[in-house]
């Protein structure tokens, strides 16, 4: 305990020396951690952070359903579900594939531009879809995994009782499945905090947009550190939950397994 | 009497390992039936095809004198006639020992959740469970998890029970319990085939005893005769093999 903390302390003194002592720390210091730019970007960009926290939530529970839809689908047997299996597939392959960034461009830029009666052009519902299309394709693998990991005998005691296909899935996999992956899937919400940011490319005025506008107006980056300083403030909370549920997890099991 | 059950040259593969090689099986109303015979010979996979959870490939079955294995038939509703039991319980983890034996009477019979409980319990009690009834299965011993999964088969009032070596996966001491629950099933008069490799046990409870080898049965009888004067080598082999392991 005691040597830990010491070689912590000595290690971040002697990185913290290299730096302060570099040639260009001065600049650096004044164009990246300003205290009055600090102050003065701030209120704007926590408040243009509360739409970061909006896509996320709201593209999160499209996320959640639209996955869970996919996940299902592809766990689908026999011969006569390949072509919906196949389907699946190649929805997770292309969208795992793509960068985010250019589903979003694409997205926001072209799908407003078809002009079509009813759809909505807005900036910011092109960029909930795009993150629902994405992240659903990561979580539809995670819930996949969770399924897999029911064992088989669990579908035979089901079906044996006489459930239906749907009914063993509904009452006995799902519920045993989504158990497991919380942990991952809290895991890919944080993923998909970060990504917010990336809709700022399409003109919503999120943190990072609002950073990039501040920073602009006064040559200085200090508003990117308010930005990451606020990420990190709402993504450190949902880590340190993710972490405690796998904690539970284990010793839950750990004593189901002493009984 | 009438016939609950027939299997007519029932074949069925895995891959090219044809396991069941044209079983033919006829079980009266009320009967009793024990499978005998090493691992492998295919009394698992036999329950297994009768209860539908395995598609054979050749011949039929048939439940009092309907054909299920035929196209078009609702395995559903046939499964809700037949109950089976696994050697490894196959208790829902997740749900309390209640839910496990309500879920399919509600979901697949449409019964009341009231009505479906005032059964689990009742069933709990004569099988001095009822103090179980809200407890996750994993809290239980094998042989209470076992007899939960009994119970949660006899809930959907199956005509005929197909139990699969049923106190294989238990303690020696928790074994006792688990068979006198089926004894109590046989004298009520509940229609089974019990696949099983505890002999004595075998020759108090079955009608009938057959003896399974490489995919056909090779033998059957009244269990005094197959036990002790059993006429095919084969039949000879296996049950001195078992009095070697001290098993009988």
């Amino acid at each position: 305990m005691l040597i830990a903390l010491i070689s912590t302390v000595v290690f971040f003194a002697v990185i913290w020396w290299i730096v302060v002592h570099s040639s260009g720390w001065p600049e650096v210091k004044q164009a990246f951690f300003n205290g009055k730019q600090f102050r003065e970007s701030l209120p704007g960009i926590a408040k243009a952070f509360l739409v970061n926290v909006r896509l996320f939530l709201i593209a999160e529970v499209f996320i959640l359903i639209l996955a869970l839809f996919i996940a299902v689908l592809r766990s689908l047997p026999g011969p006569v579900f390949f072509p919906i299996r196949a389907l699946a597939i190649v929805y997770t392959d292309l969208f795992r594939g793509i960068p985010t960034i250019l589903v979003i461009y694409t997205l926001g830029f072209g799908a407003p531009a078809l002009q079509l009666q009813g759809v909505p052009t807005s900036p910011f519902f092109w960029a909930v879809v795009s993150l629902v299309l994405v992240y659903s394709a990561y979580v539809a693998e995670v819930y996949r995994a969770g399924i897999e990991s029911v064992h088989p005998s669990q579908v035979a005691a089901a079906r044996s009782l006489g459930l239906s296909r749907w009914q063993s899935m509904r009452f006995v996999i799902l519920p045993q499945a989504i158990r497991r992956v919380i942990p991952p899937l809290l895991n890919d919400f944080i993923g998909l905090q970060k990504d917010t940011a990336l809709v700022a490319s399409i003109g919503v005025v999120e943190a990072f947009r609002q950073a990039q506008i501040d920073s602009a107006a006064t040559f200085n980056f200090t508003p990117f550190l308010a930005t990451a300083l606020l990420f990190v403030a709402f993504t450190i909370p949902l880590a340190r939950f993710t972490d405690w549920l796998i904690l539970r997890d284990r010793r839950r099991r750990q004593t189901g397994a002493a009984l | 009497m009438g016939e609950a059950l027939r299997l007519e040259n029932v074949h069925k593969s895995f891959g090219k390992i044809e396991v069941l090689k044209g079983i033919d099986l006829a079980v009266r109303q009320h009967e009793v039936v024990c499978l005998i015979g090493a691992s492998g010979s295919g009394k698992s996979t036999m329950l297994r095809c009768i209860n539908l959870l395995e598609p054979i490939d050749q011949g039929r079955v048939m439940i009092e004198g309907q054909e299920i294995t035929a196209s078009g038939v609702d395995v559903n509703r046939v499964r809700r006639r037949i109950g089976i039991v696994f050697q490894a319980f196959n208790l829902f983890p997740h749900m309390t020992v209640i839910r496990n034996i309500t879920l399919a009477p509600t979901q697949a019979q449409k019964v009341s959740s009231a009505e479906a409980e005032r059964r689990g319990v009742e069933l709990l009690s004569r099988f001095g469970l009822a103090d179980k009834a809200s407890d996750y299965p994993d809290r239980l011993s094998g042989g209470q998890q076992q007899r939960v999964a009994i119970v949660r088969a006899l809930a959907m009032e199956p005509d005929i029970m197909l139990l699969d070596e049923v106190t294989s996966a238990l303690d020696p001491e928790l074994v006792a319990e688990v068979l006198n629950v089926i004894r109590e099933l046989a004298a009520s008069g509940m229609t089974m085939v019990i696949a099983t490799h505890e002999m004595g046990f075998a020759r108090d409870i079955g009608n009938r005893i057959c003896f399974l080898d490489e995919g056909v049965i090779l033998e059957e009888g009244p269990p005094d005769k197959i036990l002790s004067e059993p006429e095919q080598p084969r039949t000879r082999q296996f049950l001195q093999s078992i009095i070697e392991a001290g098993r009988m």
